[in-house]
């Protein structure tokens, strides 16, 4: 019989594939003298940080790595031949209270290998929640993986005690989906994130109208494996754009395919793509954030593929030089955001320092990181580029200039 | 006139509020006020400003917020710099917006450092567990931590609305801070010794960093921005990093260059156990059957994009059948047709007209939701006639199905849907059209037309047409009925 330790330590080895770990979000909650725990004000907490740079902000781990499923890309599929456990309710439970007392996490991301079936699973998902929030008063985060094909009725009490739910719709093609994923359906999730989208809607619809309207989970996210299947990065795009039209996702995460132990030979194994993720993140930014749509992302790139050595703001830009210079001290918001290395930030404080003066050089410094990367695409009141805009090797200029990394 | 502020402590923001209005009130300009802390450093010629009657001089709620944060930094000049700009601010009360402004910049730098210090303590703040002595009794959870700044006032509220049932303190070099249950309060400084160096828990959580880090993908350069060296020593968990590093390309290597293993026996026992999702046989004789089949419709693009198909609604042998021209958003996340705005708008000509919508069959020309994704939202896209075209085989299995006596299209769409031909609205409005199967035909226009008229005027006369048009359809069905 394996101890709570080594139980710990096979979940979290079949967990860690799951990118996400917002913690931010959720109903504002404090505790009192008969609960424990609270939601994090505004950006939440990672309170430790992997050598993966993933942080670490809630305990993840699964109830059991058993699945009877045999995802090809998944560590637990029912044909790999990893070591196999089941946790019991209670030991979740006294991990994340033990855990979170000592203010290791924010609370707990609970997913789990499916057994016997999806309702049976979610059942026990839901046990352990339960117990926290109504035994032993838990007020901090938690955050459900759900199973599409689990009831109706277990999904409503996920979502009655989770502060965030997710279904992973794991390849951006259905086809890829059935290919690798035998007994998920693509229909199926998508049923199933429009469903929990309704009921979100409703519920925050409710508190509106009433303070006591009871809490439902306030967000849903999923996650794109990236790199396991031939999908291009503007189908990825394609597919999380869709998404976030049509179930309101708080975020979409990416998952650059890695090489897992006792992995299927379907799949390509090598260095996961750690730069094509981070352009993804940085283009599902532009999305969201900036006004971009996925075809501007797109168009110009090779084969649909966003290009690695430079950050897809930059890559438009270039791809647009007739859209530059933009004048800092006149463009309306949306250009500004436009501007290679102007966040969201730095364009508002732009906005509202333009109001009182002109905007110079030696504002800039103060204002962002590096002036010298916006030259060649700005202009304000004692700077205009003269050629620098036209001159063929600019995008030489822009790439970053590789750094060999110290490991130790 | 030079004169000294006197303040208790580093963090003592009450008696830099006092002192700095005092000083206002007093109308000393910035280069003639100095400012210490504690007893230290005495300046001779120093006069100590006494209170002075408070004066109307209100400041924006941002330089309050400001000022508490910047106040907090370690930097000595924090005391002087935030006179200046409250000095300024009475002058020139934009100031504040300039965010490139020297003193703005310097400012915002501190409380930027403050708040993340700040942050950082609620982050890699650890408790230890001493666990009673006596059976009944409560555990005390205690920490050392070592902020960058003068901070543990400003950190320990979220540590006391989060962990109230429990009994802590936090010891810093400089200060302390115990919650008994019921009071929060502050102390003098500590050593590290004070508190215990192990934990029923330490095996655990290092076992957890240690699997929860994925050796595929190293990443330190942003591991030790977002977790800078200084804390590490406090935290037990970075001891592991330097073995996990080690071994990383090591382990890396041989997920990639182990041979595939075969299939676990459960693996077999998995699949008989399975229920088979063998796809049923294809049955165009029934409502059910013709569903499923749509559902898997990929004859045009749009079935891909859409969560499902919103098949028809209604009694299988309804006498009226009401097509739309495709589901919305609404519609497409609900699974059923009819159910937004647009529906909202029938269901109240339906009722006007006296037609109970429960008894017709509701549908739609084009069975999936064509949109165009716009950040948070679905912008509706009218389906081009060769989606129609296509789609139409669908409704003609609905309407063979179903067999409706009369029709009702809302819309272009839909009439071309039940013609397969386009037709002007305006030119068969109001009359009944002969079809091929002897049903009788009645085009108006679509509900969401009524939605987009710009006045209510308007809108009550299209209405009355609307509700009109439905009226006029459902007689054909009860003059044939009463007939019969």
């Amino acid at each position: 019989m394996l101890n709570s330790l080594q139980k710990l330590e096979i979940f979290a080895d079949a967990a860690k594939y799951d990118a996400s770990c917002a913690s931010s979000g959720a109903a504002p909650r404090t505790a009192d003298a008969k609960s424990i725990g609270s939601t994090a004000p505004g950006m939440g907490i990672c309170h430790a940080y992997a050598p993966d740079v993933r942080c670490i902000s809630l305990l993840k781990v699964l109830l059991t790595n058993y699945c009877m499923f045999d995802c090809h890309y998944c560590v637990s599929r029912v044909s790999s031949n990893v070591a196999r456990a089941r946790f019991s309710v209670k030991e979740v439970v006294d991990l994340t209270l033990g855990f979170y007392r000592r203010n290791m996490i924010e609370g707990l991301f609970l997913s789990s290998g499916i057994v016997r079936s999806p309702d049976e699973t979610m059942e026990q998902v839901v046990a352990v929640a339960r117990s926290l929030r109504e035994e032993h008063g838990f007020r901090g985060y938690i955050h459900l993986k759900t199973i599409p094909d689990a009831a109706p009725e277990l999904l409503a009490e996920a979502g009655r005690l989770a502060d965030r739910l997710s279904i992973n719709v794991e390849l951006p093609q259905e086809s890829d989906l059935a290919r690798l994923a035998l007994q998920k359906d693509g229909r199926r999730i998508r049923k199933a994130m429009a469903n929990l989208r309704q009921r979100i809607d409703g519920a925050r619809e409710d508190r509106k109208r009433s303070a006591k309207a009871p809490p439902f989970s306030t967000s849903q996210s999923t996650q794109m494996i990236v790199g396991a299947d031939a999908a291009t990065d503007a189908t990825v795009l394609g597919t999380s754009e869709t998404l976030y039209g049509s179930y309101g996702l708080s975020r979409v995460y990416y998952s650059a395919f890695s090489p897992i132990p006792d992995a299927s030979k379907l799949l390509p194994l090598q260095a996961p793509p750690l730069m094509r993720e981070h352009r993804l993140y940085q283009a599902d930014w532009l999305l969201r954030y900036y006004g971009f749509n996925v075809p501007e992302i797109v168009t110009g790139t090779r084969d649909g593929m966003l290009d690695l050595q430079l950050d897809p703001k930059t890559a438009w830009a270039l791809a647009n030089r007739a859209q530059f210079p933009v004048d800092l001290n006149r463009a309306p918001r949306e250009m500004l955001l436009r501007v290679p290395g102007l966040g969201v930030r730095v364009a508002d404080r732009i906005l509202a320092v333009r109001k009182r003066r002109g905007l110079h050089l030696e504002d800039l410094t103060r204002l962002c990181r590096s002036v010298k990367a916006l030259l060649p695409f700005i202009v304000c009141t004692d700077w205009r580029p003269t050629k620098l805009a036209d001159t063929a090797n600019l995008r030489e200029r822009l790439v970053p200039r590789a750094t060999q990394l110290s490991l130790l | 006139m030079s004169v000294a502020v006197r303040l208790a402590h580093e963090a003592d923001l009450a008696g830099w509020r006092a002192g700095a209005r005092a000083a206002m009130a007093a109308d000393l300009a910035p280069e003639d006020v100095t400012w210490r802390v504690g007893d230290a450093g005495g300046d001779l010629f120093a006069t100590p400003v006494t209170s002075a009657p408070a004066q109307a001089f209100t400041v924006p709620r941002r330089f309050v917020e400001l000022a508490d944060s910047a106040l907090l930094h370690q930097d000595t000049e924090r005391f002087s710099l935030m006179y200046r700009l409250l000095w300024r601010l009475r002058c020139d009360p934009g100031v504040l917006t300039d965010a490139a402004d020297p003193d703005i910049r310097r400012a915002e730098a501190l409380a930027k450092a403050v708040h993340r210090d700040i942050h950082k303590t609620h982050a890699f703040l650890r408790f230890k567990e001493i666990e009673p002595e006596a059976a009944g009794e409560e555990s005390l959870y205690l920490a050392w931590f070592e902020p960058s700044h003068h901070t543990l006032e400003a950190s320990a509220p979220f540590f006391r609305d989060r962990f109230t049932s429990m009994r802590w303190a936090i010891l810093t070099p400089e200060r302390s801070a115990r919650w008994d249950g019921t009071v929060l309060s502050f102390g003098p400084g500590a050593t590290r010794d004070a508190v215990p160096a192990k934990d029923r828990l330490d095996a655990h959580w290092r076992a957890y960093y240690r699997s929860i880090f994925n050796p595929a993908r190293v990443k330190i350069k942003a591991m030790t921005k977002e977790m800078p060296k200084k804390y590490w020593r406090n935290m037990l968990e970075t001891r592991e990093v330097t073995p996990l590093l080690r071994a990383a390309g090591h382990r890396s290597a041989g997920m990639v260059a182990a041979e595939p293993t075969p299939a676990s026996p459960m693996t077999a026992v998995e699949a008989r156990r399975r229920p088979v999702h063998a796809p049923l046989p294809r049955d165009l004789g029934t409502l059910a059957g013709v569903h499923r089949e749509v559902e898997a419709c990929r004859r045009c693009p749009i079935g891909a994009l859409a969560t499902q198909c919103v098949f028809g609604e209604g009694p299988p042998a309804a006498r009226l059948m009401i097509v739309g021209e495709q589901p919305g958003d609404r519609e497409d996340l609900a699974g059923k047709p009819f159910v937004g705005p647009a529906g909202k708008v029938l269901d109240a000509a339906l009722s006007e007209a006296g037609i109970d919508r429960s008894a017709a069959c509701l549908t739609n020309a084009v069975k999936h939701f064509k949109y165009e994704p716009r950040g948070k939202r679905r912008q509706h896209k009218t389906p081009s006639t060769s989606e129609i075209d296509h789609c139409r085989w669908w409704l003609d299995q609905e309407r063979a199905l179903v067999k409706p006596k009369t029709i009702v299209a809302l819309g272009a769409s839909a009439a071309r849907g039940v013609l397969g031909q386009s037709v002007k609205i305006g030119e068969v409005r109001g009359r009944s059209i002969p079809l091929a199967d002897g049903a009788a035909l009645w085009v108006t226009v679509h509900p969401s037309y009524l939605l987009r008229l710009p006045d209510d005027r308007t809108r009550a006369v299209e209405m009355r047409r609307f509700v009109d048009d439905l009226r006029g359809a459902h007689h054909t069905i009860t003059d044939r009925h009463s007939a019969a």
